[in-house]
């Protein structure tokens, strides 16, 4: 048997912004193990993004241990390129800062943005492109870092179903493809489902797990398949109980 | 679990994909030739209704040529000095000498503005004294410069630079300020080190806020440097723009004066509608806000 390889663990991470606030993260415990595709769901203010932080070393957690076994790149809900390059100078510029030269640089940008299928749009800025399209050259500018791990904070929440359904087809190849470790996370349930291998539901205020659903669906699967819609609302229903408990 | 009928392959997503790219690309068409050149003369109507009101009022009234010229008189006067050679060679002097000293002023301005934009305390220590120098009418320091270096080219330069370095300085701070800071998140994603982030991050990214700089600072530069000229005349310093301004209150030539004026304004607005206006287009539509 094969050892387990953990990409990144948190134990007893507990996370404050002021010295009197009470805690974002509570005692949060978690493994990732290497080329698993992890998603975690919660509802609003309940730590998901805080934590990608501290994973990503953003943010340093108040108490408890964050450790990953290599660097980790971050996606966040706007694609974040830069408005002055275009999209495959924006690619480009991760590689600059990884000592890239001009040619190489050129032609892996290039490679990077056939990959998601955005061969045209070397040259074009970021306002010329849709949402969707920007996202992908976000996508492409991450995996230009060749980080093992890559984090991803509701990158699709601001997209149309039907691009949002490409691209969770376009991730899923992706992270086969490349073999990468993914922490995905979502206030959409049924996205959850689609994408993850695991799925984590996170308690609000403070922050934590209160419970794990392993999913073992054949793929490819789809958001509107009926098994995704079962185990969905099963995780909404849980989802909804937590909230209520707010009220 | 055996797979529906409506599952896709790859290629299909492909397919749907590209489709939706090409739905959702817009291609705005670049604006006509004739709409251009339109656009480029529309600023002489203005100039045309202004010329036409003060020869009206010249014909209405009787008020005496040394107070008010006709534009016509005004015309002679330039194009006498024109014929001596007088008004090229002082136009080129001021020019001149106004570039040298904004192009020196952004050397000072846009280090300073870099660590001020991006060090909160040293901007608490240092910020006001660059405000107050903003504030301040550079002409205010004529005087002192006169004193300092006497009626030298230095005098000259040091009052462009006291009226542009603020300017230049301001603007690249408030560019920085205004940075989105999913940007800044974005050099830390990117592992980019200070002078990386600095370069490949922040400065382009001020960069709408480090033009405007640029522009007030060019317009504080060349009035600083009528301002010194009017007052700094000296045989040393031969015959600018602004000492020609002088030569004609001296010599009670109205026609001269205004005539003096009206090339300051128009290197003014030559600047800025050849240098930095299709800067700032390039700048704006490449971002997308024009």
């Amino acid at each position: 048997m094969s050892v387990r390889v953990v990409d990144v663990t948190l134990s007893s991470v507990t996370k404050r912004f002021g010295e009197k606030e009470s805690p974002v993260l509570e005692n949060v415990n978690l493994e990732v193990g290497r080329g698993e595709f992890v998603v975690l769901v919660g509802a609003s203010g309940c730590g998901k993004s805080t934590l990608l932080n501290l994973i990503s070393g953003l943010d340093v957690a108040t108490a408890g241990v964050v450790a990953t076994s290599a660097r980790s790149t971050l996606m966040f809900q706007e694609s974040a390129l830069m408005p002055w390059l275009s999209a495959g100078q924006n690619v480009e510029l991760a590689l600059r800062l990884r000592g890239f030269n001009k040619e190489d640089r050129i032609a892996r940008a290039e490679e990077l943005l056939a990959k998601v299928n955005l061969s045209n749009a070397y040259g074009k800025r970021p306002h010329e492109l849709s949402g969707g399209m920007r996202q992908r050259v976000a996508i492409a500018r991450a995996l230009a870092q060749e980080t093992p791990i890559l984090l991803m904070d509701e990158p699709f929440a601001a997209l149309d179903a039907i691009t949002r359904d490409l691209l969770h087809d376009e991730l899923i190849r992706l992270w086969q493809e490349n073999g990468l470790t993914v922490v995905f996370v979502t206030h959409n349930v049924r996205e959850a489902v689609r994408l993850g291998q695991r799925v984590l539901l996170m308690s609000s205020r403070p922050g934590k797990f209160i419970k794990e659903w392993k999913i073992e669906l054949i793929e490819p699967r789809r958001i509107d398949s009926p098994e995704v819609a079962v185990l969905a609302r099963e995780i909404t229903d849980e989802l909804r109980m937590e909230i209520k408990r707010h009220a | 679990m055996p797979s529906t009928p409506q599952e896709h392959s790859s290629s299909d997503t492909t397919q749907i994909e590209l489709g939706l790219d090409a739905l959702e690309i817009s291609n705005v068409a670049g604006r006509k030739i004739g709409e251009r050149v339109l656009k480029a003369f529309s600023p002489l109507v203005a100039l045309f209704v202004v010329l036409a009101i003060w020869q009206i009022a010249i014909w209405m009234t009787d008020v005496p040529n040394y107070v008010l010229p006709s534009p016509g008189e005004v015309l002679i006067a330039l194009h006498t000095q024109w014929s001596s050679g007088a008004l090229q060679s002082a136009v080129i002097r001021s020019f001149s000498r106004g570039f040298e000293g904004f192009i020196l002023a952004i050397l000072i301005a846009t280090p300073i503005g870099v660590v001020l934009g991006l060090n909160r305390t040293l901007r608490n220590i240092f910020g006001p004294i660059l405000l107050g120098l903003q504030q301040l009418p550079s002409v205010a320091w004529v005087p002192a410069a006169i004193i300092w270096f006497g009626l030298s080219p230095a005098t000259i330069f040091a009052v462009i630079l006291l009226g542009a370095t603020p300017s230049i300085a301001n603007g690249l701070i408030s560019g920085i300020d205004q940075i989105p800071p999913i940007y800044l998140k974005l050099a830390k994603v990117l592992q980019a080190n200070r002078i990386q982030k600095v370069r490949f991050i922040v400065l382009p990214a001020a960069g709408p806020g480090y033009l405007a700089g640029l522009e007030q600072g060019w317009a504080f530069a060349w009035r600083s440097l009528m301002a010194a000229e009017l007052i700094a005349v000296s045989p040393a310093l031969g015959i600018g723009v602004g000492q020609l301004l002088d030569v004609g209150r001296q010599l009670g030539d109205m026609s001269l004066v205004i005539g003096a004026i009206f090339i300051i304004m128009f290197i003014g607005v030559f600047v800025e509608k050849v240098l930095f206006a299709p800067i700032r287009l390039r700048t704006l539509r490449g971002r997308g806000f024009v």
